[in-house]
């Protein structure tokens, strides 16, 4: 029985890598652009709430409210400002300047916030549970995660697939030329894509610290987890983000159960095979191949 | 009264030079037709008015201003939409995702969804379908569909009738001629004289990126057009 | 390195007056660093191996990178990989410590075969992410190995027999010995049409394809030449350190530090790493007191130089005054002699 509930454990925290891994996905899929920083970013996220809450006396949740326009504005000025500048120019420099970010970030966080570990107190809801059935019991916090990993997912789904956002992101990550021939202006598009982005990683790096301790070294973790749930669940397709998340978050708590030090190896491990035994995802659809 | 005016225009690639002193006019209305062999500098010529390639401010003015070397988007905006040499449709589009694309600059006008349906009735048919799905022929009516979405004062279209077979490409003439009765001023580039000599009021002719001849269809006699074409 | 006859009229050149300027420049530098432990002292000592522990390194990231264009941000795995298989080799199989370096440089090559039959699935940003997984795994593969010390890592203990003096004497000559060897086979390997079909694939990779140009296979040689190299250095590091975990044998600041090195110093070129390691301990002594400032130093210079200058300090005097210490490229000048009328 408690398998069962190591499972479902690792299904939820699943909903929190999906959140994470959407924001990378994206910028990939317009851009063509890893945004090396993107796990510090999201840790940034979680100081600033840190900072709101100790000054302002905010709940976290709250919080996002100013949090996340803020990362939304640092994405696109990120992008307006610096790498935009970077187009045209190869793979190198888009790598080494997220690169260099992640290390300014993670540094200066450490000055700013030193060493000690952090955490965002919502006032009761992280340790609450829901009963299902006579016994199991799952936690509120986990469950809302999810529904909100879920709902920016539908809502990131209807914009890319409905809306004339959406189509223009889809036509200049097709070809970019001919959608400025449509009178998209791309790099306009890129900076509202890599906005989009930082403000679901916002949200991501609030609840990851409410939900656990977190330092500024904690960033690149986020992105290697978050990469590898893009591509357990296969690119080009945001559901599979979904399922990719879960398989990763189950393989952690499966492996944890089994030895205390092996729960993220195992999810590396997990990785690891799936890039042997189906290179391309679970559902994969994309064309092209990172 | 002339809509597109192009003074002396050079254009280059990094320091390779590919038009030289370039000079056209096409009147508001009117249909102009740019003529010329392979590499004779008509694709160029397109993508400097279109604005995808940066030329100095005075080389070309538009609606009696001064637009060379805008970006593109922005020229897409202000009503210069081309229809790109090989059509270039977008994969992860259906037909009806690539027409409404066209329209991402919400311009009004005459042209619309149905109305473009109504010229194209097979793409009405095709509308769920992803582009490349579609023919060579069908794919050309979708690129000069999309543009007109835009509702261009001006629309650009490149060799139109490239790996097209004849038939196809009367029937694409048909729909030109549609156009230019709805009073859209059309530059059309193609290699093939046939077809674009009976449409257009104006024909200028390329050749190693200078305009070798230049007037009305009528005018001009087809040993002219040979010479000029070839360099006889 | 004479020029060759291509022809009649035209001459190809392989080498400039400051290359053969600089040859006897670096004979005479050389000639002071061997002879350093009769006049200089152990501090002196230290420092120089570990400055030649991170030339090589970033020599190796530099081949990686700016030369095959395979952005790798995992080197650190080779790093740690060399060090532990130092100890492994000296402690525990009883093989001479300084003999096990260039050892465990064929231990982290023969990692990296796996290793790269894996990240090779993906290109670019992807790859970046991709080495650096492999990395952790290697990481928390052996923080759970007991035999290896678990987190808290081990001791070179084959060393100990040693007086303390003459282990630092033969570090310091095997570092010397591994620099100018990692330097010259670079250098070489470059001027070889083996270098000359890397560049290839570097300007353009269908075009290097058409020629005949085994591109696969040229990167997959480049990697695992690399892999050696950076193993060795990360066991020559850790003969120095003595002491090994995997927290730090697998940090990813190996990976930090190279790169800003590099990239400042002046991607794509020889002499680049050369000038971006020198630099980057020069700050280091000016900088000692203000930790994390220094690492936002050298990552907002590295964004900088990315940003405005992009080949890097190496590549404003290249372009001011086309000299080159490392000529690796041909040039075809015509002979005024025997030029048609």
């Amino acid at each position: 029985m408690t398998w069962v509930d190591t499972i479902l454990q690792g299904l939820l925290l699943g909903g929190l890598y999906a959140l994470f891994a959407t924001g990378l996905s994206l910028i990939f899929g317009v851009m063509r652009i890893v945004n090396l920083a993107h796990g510090d970013l999201s840790i940034l996220a979680a100081f600033l709430a840190v900072v709101v809450v100790e000054s302002l006396g905010w709940n976290p949740f709250a919080a996002l409210v100013l949090v996340v326009p803020l990362l939304a504005a640092i994405g696109y000025a990120l992008q307006a400002l610096l790498l935009n500048r970077l187009l045209g120019r190869g793979i190198l420099p888009p790598i080494l300047v997220t690169f260099g970010f992640s290390i300014i970030i993670q540094n200066a966080l450490l000055e700013t916030f030193s060493a000690d570990s952090r955490r965002l107190d919502p006032g009761g809801v992280e340790t609450a549970s829901v009963a299902l059935g006579s016994q199991l019991a799952v936690g509120w916090f986990p469950l809302i995660t999810l529904a909100v990993a879920v709902l920016i997912l539908v809502g990131l789904q209807l914009v890319i697939g409905r809306l004339s956002l959406g189509r223009a992101f889809r036509a200049v990550s097709d070809d970019q030329e001919t959608a400025e021939l449509m009178g998209i202006d791309h790099r306009r598009l890129y900076a509202l894509a890599m906005a989009l982005s930082l403000a679901i990683v916002a949200v991501a790096g609030v609840f990851l610290g409410i939900r656990t301790t977190f330092t500024f070294a904690s960033g690149p973790d986020r992105l290697l987890f978050a990469f590898e749930a893009v591509i357990i669940g296969g690119l080009g397709s945001l559901w599979g983000t979904l399922v990719g998340g879960a398989v990763l978050g189950i393989a952690q708590t499966v492996g944890a159960k089994l030895s205390p030090g092996w729960g993220i190896l195992s999810g590396h491990l997990v990785f690891l095979a799936v890039l042997l035994l189906r290179p391309r995802g679970l559902f994969a659809k994309a064309r092209r191949v990172a | 009264m002339s809509l597109l005016t192009v003074h002396h225009l050079s254009a280059f690639y990094g320091s390779f030079q590919a038009l030289f002193d370039v000079s056209l006019e096409a009147a508001e209305g009117e249909t102009v037709a740019v003529i010329g062999a392979n590499g004779a500098g008509k694709t160029t010529f397109l993508r400097s008015v279109a604005g995808v390639l940066s030329v100095p401010a005075a080389a070309v003015s538009f609606a009696g201003g001064a637009v060379g070397g805008r970006p593109a988007h922005e020229l897409a905006e202000r009503g210069i939409v081309m229809v790109p040499e090989g059509r270039r449709i977008f994969p992860s589009l259906s037909v009806e995702e690539n027409l409404r694309v066209g329209a991402y600059r919400r311009q009004s006008g005459r042209w619309s969804l149905s109305r473009v349906y109504d010229l194209f009735p097979v793409l009405a048919e095709r509308r769920r379908q992803p582009g490349p799905n579609l023919s060579g022929g069908e794919q050309q009516m979708l690129a000069i569909g999309r543009a007109l979405m835009a509702n261009p004062r001006l629309l650009l279209v490149d060799e139109i009738s490239l790996g097209l077979a004849p038939a196809v490409v009367k029937g694409l003439y048909r729909v030109l001629r549609a156009i230019a009765e709805e009073g859209t001023t059309t530059l059309v580039v193609d290699q093939d004289i046939t077809q674009i000599m009976g449409l257009a009021q104006r024909v200028y002719c390329f050749r190693k990126g200078m305009v070798s001849l230049a007037g009305r269809p009528a005018e001009l006699t087809r040993e002219r057009i040979a010479a000029a074409y070839f360099g006889l | 390195m004479s020029p060759s006859a291509a022809g009649a009229g035209v001459r190809v050149e392989r080498t400039t007056p400051a290359s053969r300027a600089g040859l006897v420049v670096a004979a005479v530098v050389l000639l002071a660093l061997v002879t350093l432990p009769r006049w200089g002292d152990p501090s002196t000592m230290r420092i120089l191996v570990e400055f030649i522990a991170l030339l090589v390194l970033a020599q190796m990231w530099n081949l990686l990178a700016g030369y095959a264009g395979l952005v790798s941000i995992g080197q650190q795995a080779y790093v740690g990989l060399g060090g532990y298989a130092l100890v492994v080799l000296a402690d525990d199989l009883g093989v001479n410590p300084f003999a096990a370096v260039p050892l465990a440089g064929l231990v982290a090559a023969a990692l990296a075969l796996p290793t790269a039959a894996l990240v090779f699935r993906f290109q670019g940003g992807y790859f970046a992410v991709g080495t650096w997984a492999i990395a952790e795994v290697y990481r928390l593969l052996i923080a759970n190995t007991t035999a290896l010390g678990r987190g808290s890592g081990r001791t070179l203990k084959a060393v100990f027999p040693l007086a303390r003096e003459s282990r630092e004497i033969t570090t310091y000559l095997l570092a010397l010995v591994i620099g100018v060897a990692a330097l010259a086979a670079v250098y070489t390997f470059l001027r070889s049409r083996y270098g000359l079909g890397l560049m290839a694939i570097r300007d353009s990779e269908p075009g290097s394809e058409a020629l005949g140009i085994d591109v696969f296979r040229t990167k997959l040689g480049v990697y695992l030449g690399v892999a050696f190299g950076t193993g060795m250095t990360g066991a020559l590091i850790y003969l120095n350190l003595l002491r090994i975990s995997p927290d730090a044998a697998f940090s990813i600041n190996w990976t930090a530090y190279t790169i800003f090195i590099v990239v400042i110093g002046g991607i794509g070129s020889l002499e680049g790493p050369l000038i971006g390691t020198a630099l980057f301990f020069v700050t280091r002594e000016l900088l000692s007191d203000f930790g994390a400032w220094y690492m936002i130093l050298l990552g907002a210079l590295a964004v900088g130089v990315m940003l405005v200058y992009p080949r890097g300090l190496w590549g404003m005097v290249t372009d001011r005054w086309d000299v080159r210490f490392f000529p690796v490229q041909r040039r075809v000048t015509l002979d005024p002699v025997t030029r048609e009328p």
